[in-house]
């Protein structure tokens, strides 16, 4: 497996590669992951220029660390092949297919990885793959999806599009997208693959990005695309487990380590009953912790 | 690679740069406009020139405007504007012509 599959991704910043501006230093604000866009945000006229944008980009500047996820455009377009081509010769971490219906779909995305990572001599297996859900089918469909190939290591939601698709709207409270949000990260937990959140688009309602933030990391969410750096911080600081938390995890792994070695199954933390239960959750909090860059300790 | 029509790409914002080829009168006439000409015109030459090479394209007029463009962008533009001029958008030869 690609070690890169699991890796941290609280953040994804939208970038249209066809802006210079834009994608020559984005890692300053350190985003997890960037999103290298070849779709919607490139005009119709420009989808040639911005490949070989993209490819220099890639080539050249050094993202430090940041992840370089490409959104090729949809596979019902003439573009999508040579978006493939261009980002894994380019050097690539992953590729985004957008508006994703079906297990076939990231299938025939697969295929098309496998002959560029031959082509561009990318070590097999090196490009992953995320499928962006944007309509009601892809959402009813979202547990094949995960599970279509093992390249993919994730999904995420496309709200503008898909509440176009369920014919309501965005209204900023997130109920028209409830349905999809769970049952999206529902999908991706039974799969073992990660699960992101749609962008929220309202720059000057930072509380209520806060909401939303908070809302998605208490449904289970992986992260958050975002479209400006102003919103990093805010899911990075709900993502990364607080002090307090990593405290309690610590405590919890190592109590229930020395106890099950006692064979003793219920006991209490800090006056919480705990039991083995708790094992994994407090497991993954050290983990994130770790991966935030946050953990001082030692398990 | 033979310049088959005039063609341009890029912008005139920051960071960015816009390049425009015709068919040239046999050699590389090369014209820059940009802020830093005193200080990055040669290097902008040479990204250009070198860009060209690898293009395999000798034969060309070639105007750059500059507002601050990385080398990146400006090996960017000139591939754009020489596959526009030729037409070609699929089977691009990354890594080999269009390289950094």
């Amino acid at each position: 497996m690609n070690p890169n599959k699991k890796r941290l991704r609280r953040t994804m910043m939208f970038l249209n590669a066809q802006k210079p501006g834009l994608i020559k230093d984005p890692y300053i604000y350190k985003p997890d992951s960037i999103m290298l866009d070849l779709e919607d945000a490139v005009a119709e006229n420009q989808k040639d220029a911005a490949r070989f944008s993209l490819y220099h980009a890639l080539r050249s500047i050094d993202y430090r660390g940041c992840e370089r996820v490409v959104r090729i455009n949809g596979l019902d377009t003439p573009y999508w092949q040579e978006d493939i081509r261009c980002a894994v010769a380019g050097g690539c971490d992953a590729v985004r297919i957008p508006k994703t219906e079906s297990a076939k779909d990231v299938k025939t995305v697969e295929n098309a990885v496998v002959q560029a990572e031959k082509d561009f001599r990318r070590e097999e297996g090196s490009v992953l793959i995320m499928a962006a859900i944007e309509s009601a089918r892809g959402v009813m469909r979202a547990l094949d999806i995960c599970e279509s190939s093992e390249r993919l290591f994730g999904i995420a939601l496309s709200g503008g599009d898909y509440t176009k698709d369920l014919q309501t709207h965005i209204t900023g409270t997130g109920v028209e997208l409830m349905g999809a949000r769970q049952n999206m990260v529902i999908a991706a937990r039974a799969a073992g693959v990660q699960c992101f959140d749609t962008v929220y688009t309202d720059l000057d309602d930072m509380e209520g990005f806060r909401q939303d933030v908070e809302t998605i990391h208490l449904m289970g969410f992986d992260g958050k695309s975002i479209i400006n750096p102003r919103q990093i911080d805010i899911v990075h600081e709900i993502f990364t487990p607080s002090q307090k938390d990593i405290i309690f995890a610590e405590k919890v792994v190592r109590e229930i380590d020395d106890k099950k070695a006692k064979g003793i199954g219920v006991f209490t933390v800090d006056g919480k009953m705990i039991d083995i239960a708790f094992y994994d959750g407090a497991k993954r909090t050290i983990e994130l912790a770790k991966a935030s860059g946050v953990y001082k300790g030692d398990l | 690679m033979e310049i088959k029509k005039p063609a341009a790409a890029g912008t005139l914002e920051s960071s960015d740069c816009q390049v425009t080829v015709e068919a040239g009168s046999g050699g590389i006439e090369f014209s820059l406009d940009s802020a830093v000409i005193n200080q990055y015109g040669n290097q902008i030459r040479k990204v250009a020139f070198d860009t060209l090479k690898n293009l395999g394209v000798n034969n060309v007029r070639l105007t750059i405007v500059d507002k601050g463009a990385l080398d990146c962008t400006i090996r960017a533009r000139i591939e754009a504007a020489v596959y526009r001029s030729v037409g070609q958008t699929e089977n691009l030869p990354w890594g080999g012509a269009i390289r950094s």
